[in-house]
């Protein structure tokens, strides 16, 4: 499945990025950015309320297919910027992780 | 390669719009270099977590990388606090940070774990009261 499929399937809202090819093999929830950045996996999907310029870092480091901010979490400008800057497709939903998460197993 | 590849970066203290800069430039010049994808991986989580340590703790630092074809070498070096007891900073869980860094998403205490999880060597030289360094190596096997 690809982010975008993701997107159409969830209901989702595209926050960041226009190119939404990236396969989607996994989903990864967590807001502590150190155990995220060591414990998601490449092409993850990563259910997280912290929507501030380290998670775009975090993001690009452990490379996850998107951030998919839950609860309605607002992502800060200056994260979005630098989202727009490294290629990084960041999602939202008002559902919570549990619900995206859920969701997503049955996907892929 | 041939030749030692060598970068150096400024890392600003309390400034955490820039904070993984560093990793992030270190892990795309590793790309390019065609280093192994685990590798580059490894060094840019390392370093990126060694430099927010720097940004919360130290006011900043320098670091400098040495991109050798068998091995990677990052020397992280700040006039920090110190790290009073590094067996207690080392253990996963056990964070020092403030309240306004925990509600960015640090502070979860596996900083240092994570460095030596995802290093080859690690090797932290601190002196209270004149900062600490850490020299980390990542060998390509």
């Amino acid at each position: 499945m690809d982010v975008k499929e993701l997107v159409e399937k969830l209901n989702l809202t595209v926050l960041c990025s226009d190119e939404l090819g990236r396969k989607v093999t996994g989903c990864y929830c967590g807001d502590l950015l150190s155990w995220v950045m060591s414990r998601a996996k490449e092409g993850d999907a990563w259910l997280t309320v912290m929507g501030n310029i380290n998670s775009i870092g975090v993001a690009v480091l452990a490379d996850v297919a998107c951030i998919v901010l839950t609860e309605n979490a607002a992502l800060d400008d200056d994260a979005l910027m630098r989202a727009k800057q490294n290629d990084v497709i960041v999602l939202r939903t008002d559902k919570n992780s549990y619900e995206i998460a859920a969701a997503i197993s049955r996907l892929i | 390669m041939q030749d030692t590849v060598k970068l150096h970066f400024d890392v600003s203290g309390n400034d955490f719009t820039c904070a993984g800069e560093a990793s992030g430039k270190i892990k795309r010049t590793l790309k390019q270099l065609g280093f192994d994808i685990s590798l580059v991986r490894n060094v840019a989580i390392a370093v990126y977590e060694a430099e927010i340590n720097m940004v919360i703790h130290a006011d900043g630092g320098v670091i400098d990388v040495d991109i050798d074809s068998d091995c990677i070498t990052v020397v992280l070096k700040d006039r920090g606090p110190g790290i009073p007891d590094i067996e207690l900073a080392m253990k996963e869980g056990y964070s020092t940070a403030p309240e306004n860094v925990r509600m960015l998403g640090f502070g979860a205490g596996m900083g240092l774990p994570n460095i030596k999880k995802y290093t080859d060597e690690m090797n932290i030289d601190t002196v209270i009261g004149v900062g600490t360094t850490i020299t980390l190596k990542v060998y390509n096997k």
